[in-house]
């Protein structure tokens, strides 16, 4: 038995996988968020290849936008780069970033030919499910990774700085049009954006590229070509995450015509000492003495498309009101909500701890928002007291629905994979088989199936890890026994 | 009266008392009601005595609760419920009962002789063939007035408007002109759920024998009610906005020069800011169509509320509050609306509905504001520039 100083000596001290070229040994995760990466590191910390494909230049995913996590507050960035760096360098992990999977086909792995697609009925002998080709695109970065050392000085130099939306920034900041997502970025190489850069977009960038004269190693290629890649796996994971709705479908609270009102998402870039700000709190250049938080916008409402429970709101709306009160320990800090769902481990302590913290919960669904001189109001009804009020908000704070990301539909198309009513990924069995699709081989992890926290999501990505290793394992044994006879 | 029959039938027990509704009811900041409260009594109260809920009659049925209610519960139709109960039982305000037996003998609440519906058309109408073309001759849109376009002074420029407006684009349309009825929005509204029956089925047979393939309206009350309550199957409804929108977009409209407001010089630029009625736009989600026809009126120069589209502010006008104060005790919602207009530096505030109209030019009057702010109907504007 070997004891561990730390994670890192671990995950370096395993078997070498014996042919890992072929299905028998390979798992695809599709997906490098906490919960691809958490699967993609079990899988390879047992001994088997995995080949982690990320549509983002970086992996990390939602879990690296947060400030601190509940109800622990620990910094997201600081348990997540970790793993992050585990994953860039684990030597079981092939990691595809900025790629993505544009076909699955089944193989008969005994012949190695295609076989028809379709779901496939779960037999008694899983050892001979069909496994899995798969063709990855890796899309042009136009910068050579083996040359790019991540110093920035292209981006400092790009004609287009301070120009481009920085999505990873949820719109707060802008950026170059080459770029990493995020300083803690793995790998750490740039990228430039084609839907920005001038030269990509109209053929020209002034007289010179500035970034090429700018970058001392000559690593930016504009001659690079997307590749294709056709890899063979035995079990795939599906860790695609989330996204977040549209706050303007619910105008009532003026998302989008005053700047004071934000999502979530961006409170947390905004609160994020590597953000935009620093992790300075300000609102139109000033900091929010009065702070109101909206839940449940959109979440359990049918009338919005949404008729679940996002299930994270309330726990991060109550570490979004510390995280004000701990920046800006005189503002008055409201959360308006129909319920608090405070349902995990430690959860309904943070929250106890969170209101006496002179965090005033108010109940009422808030039904407006509007302007009065420098403030906005909200407009609610305050159904304890059962009276309507106003309160003043320098800063409103709407908690949206967790919903399937835009292109659900075409990656369940790909995969075979059913869909909830809801629209997330739907599990071949909501109590018993939560990471299992109906496509064997196939299994979810994280928010892709459903809105979840981090500690579930890892949890899920660990099942669905142990689930694939179960399938290649049986398939290894079955060869075994095959070649005993 | 015994709750649960309602409730069951209203589907109250999905509300998860959230309070979305109050909360952005408009009037719920000045009287009693409180509807969510009121929903909670329908659920978990054995009996509710309607007589002692004499805010029921504040309602303007805007219907901010229904449009944002996260269940669907429908809150405002508790109300019209409860409105139904007091109707049957008689006791109701005086005013409703005036409103509803005109509409019931002479087909519009004020009671005027119904032979007079048609009288609009005698007022100043150069420039185009008189006498306007009856529906029943066959028309390709049929043009439903509305009661207080018909009859009440300061409305009735509106339909002349249209009608200039119609000639000049060349369309084919024909009113019923006498034979109108009131198309019962509001007496639904107000409870009388077997007079609403009655429009329907009569009005309903009367605009299918003419065959038209729209119908247009001048009020966004007609434009809901036909639109979303008729079963109007196989007709186009639409609202004046729209269709004018169209036809200015098919150039079959157009302006040349800018409007020269009554009673102020001629100055070649006018900044208008737009109300949007609770009937046009939270209900029927009608906002582009009316901006879009300002914005092309040479010469406007359109400037926005703070509370506009969504979060327009009700003009306390619908829902039967044309005849009835209610249990208000503070300031018509009317004087804060002018009041947030005034602000915008706004010389006019265009409206698109006769309820909004009378009510918000009453408030520029009450407020003290007719030196700076004009209220017309966008048709108004329009006719100075066709």
């Amino acid at each position: 038995m070997r004891l561990y100083n730390d994670q890192r000596q671990m995950t370096n001290d395993k078997r070498q996988v014996t042919n890992p070229q072929s299905a028998i040994g390979a798992v695809l995760v599709i997906g490098g968020g906490i919960a691809g990466i958490q699967a993609a590191l079990d899988i390879a910390d047992a001994g088997y290849k995995v080949y982690l494909v990320e549509r983002e230049p970086s992996v990390g995913g939602r879990m690296a936008q947060l400030d601190k996590t509940f109800p622990t507050l620990d910094c997201s960035s600081c348990i997540l780069t970790p793993k992050m760096v585990d994953v860039g360098q684990h030597p079981n992990i092939e990691l595809m970033t900025y790629s993505e999977v544009v076909s699955v086909g089944l193989v008969d792995w005994e012949t190695g030919e295609l076989v028809d697609g379709g779901t496939q009925e779960s037999t008694d002998q899983p050892a001979n499910l069909p496994t899995f080709r798969v063709r990855v695109r890796k899309k042009p970065r136009y910068v050579d990774v083996d040359k790019c050392t991540g110093c920035g000085l292209c981006a400092a130099a790009c004609r287009m700085k301070g120009r481009v939306i920085s999505r990873f920034d949820e719109g707060i900041v802008k950026r170059s049009a080459i770029y990493v997502p995020f300083p803690q970025a793995v790998p750490l190489k740039y990228t430039v954006d084609p839907t920005a850069c001038l030269y990509l977009t109209r053929g020209r960038c002034g007289k010179t590229f500035l970034c090429k004269e700018a970058c001392p190693a000559g690593a930016i290629d504009f001659e690079q070509q997307e590749e294709f890649v056709d890899l063979e796996v035995g079990a795939i994971i599906v860790a695609t995450g989330y996204d977040l709705i549209d706050p303007r479908l619910k105008p009532e609270f003026a998302y989008g015509v005053y700047p004071e009102v934000m999502t979530g998402i961006e409170f947390e870039r905004l609160s994020s000492a590597s953000g935009p700000t620093m992790g300075e709190i300000t609102v139109n250049g000033k900091e929010p003495k009065d702070v109101v938080f909206i839940k449940c916008v959109g979440s359990r409402d049918p009338h919005a498309g949404v008729p679940y429970c996002s299930r994270v709101c309330c726990m991060y709306t109550a570490k979004h009101a510390h995280l004000v009160r701990d920046k800006i320990p005189d503002a008055r800090i409201t959360v308006f909500y129909m319920d608090v769902r405070a349902f995990g481990k430690g959860y309904e302590e943070f929250y106890d701890r969170v209101k006496h913290e002179r965090v005033l919960y108010r109940r009422g669904e808030p039904a407006e928002v509007y302007r009065r001189g420098d403030k906005l109001v909200v407009l609610a009804e305050d159904t304890l007291l059962g009276k309507p009020i106003e309160v003043e908000a320098d800063l409103v704070v709407l908690a949206t629905a967790v919903v399937p990301r835009t292109d659900a539909a075409e990656v369940a198309a790909l995969l075979g994979l059913e869909r909830s009513p809801d629209g997330f990924f739907q599990e071949a069995h909501p109590k018993l088989r939560p990471v299992d699709t109906q496509m064997d081989g196939v299994f979810l992890a994280g928010c892709c199936q459903g809105p979840k926290d981090i500690p579930d999501t890892v949890a899920q990505a660990k099942a669905a890890a142990s689930s694939a290793l179960g399938v290649l394992a049986r398939r290894q044994r079955k060869m075994a026994n095959d070649q005993g006879q | 009266m015994q709750t649960e029959p309602m409730a069951e039938q209203l589907e109250l027990f999905g509300c998860i008392q959230c309070g979305k509704c109050t909360g952005g009811c408009p009037v719920a900041r000045k009287t009693v009601l409180n509807i969510r409260g009121l929903i909670y009594n329908m659920l978990v109260e054995p009996e509710v005595d309607v007589n002692a809920h004499p805010e029921l009659w504040d309602c303007t049925c805007c219907f901010n609760c229904i449009e944002r209610c996260p269940k669907d519960v429908r809150p405002a139709e508790l109300i019209i419920s409860l409105r139904g109960q007091l109707v049957e039982s008689g006791r109701i305000p005086e005013t409703i009962g005036a409103a509803l037996m005109g509409i019931f003998r002479q087909g519009n609440p004020s009671g005027m002789a119904r032979e007079d519906r048609a009288a609009w058309i005698n007022g100043d109408l150069t420039g185009f063939p008189k006498p306007v073309r009856s529906a029943q001759e066959g028309c390709e849109t049929l043009y439903f007035v509305g009661c207080y376009p018909s009859y009440d002074p300061r409305v009735q420029v509106v339909p002349r408007a249209l009608v200039r407006a119609f000639t000049t684009a060349g369309l084919d349309f024909g009113i019923l002109g006498t034979k109108e009825s009131c198309c019962g929005n509001e007496v639904r509204r107000m409870g009388e759920a077997g007079l609403f029956e009655m429009l329907v089925e009569e009005n309903g047979e009367l605009i299918r024998s003419v065959g038209a393939s729209r119908l247009v309206t001048t009020s966004p009350h007609c434009f809901n009610t036909f639109k979303n309550e008729y079963g109007l199957d196989g007709m186009e409804v639409l609202h004046y906005t729209q269709l004018i929108a169209e036809l200015i977009e098919q150039d079959r409209l157009k302006f040349s020069h800018p409007p020269n407001l009554p009673g102020r010089e001629a100055e070649g630029k006018v900044t208008v800011t737009y109300h949007d009625p609770c009937f046009l736009g939270k209900q029927n989600h009608i906002f582009d169509e009316p901006r879009a026809i300002l914005k092309a009126i040479p010469g406007v120069k359109l400037v926005e509320m703070d509370r506009s589209r969504e979060r327009s502010l009700c003009c306390e006008g619908g829902g039967g509050r044309m005849w009835v104060e209610g249990t208000n005790l503070e300031e018509r919602l009317a004087f804060q609306r002018v009041h947030e207009a005034a602000e915008t530096g706004a010389e006019v505030l265009a409206v698109a509905c006769p309820f909004c109209l009378l009510t918000l030019e009453d408030a520029v009057k009450v407020q003290g504001l007719d030196d700076r702010l004009q209220v017309m109907d966008i048709m108004e504007i329009v006719d100075l520039v066709l």
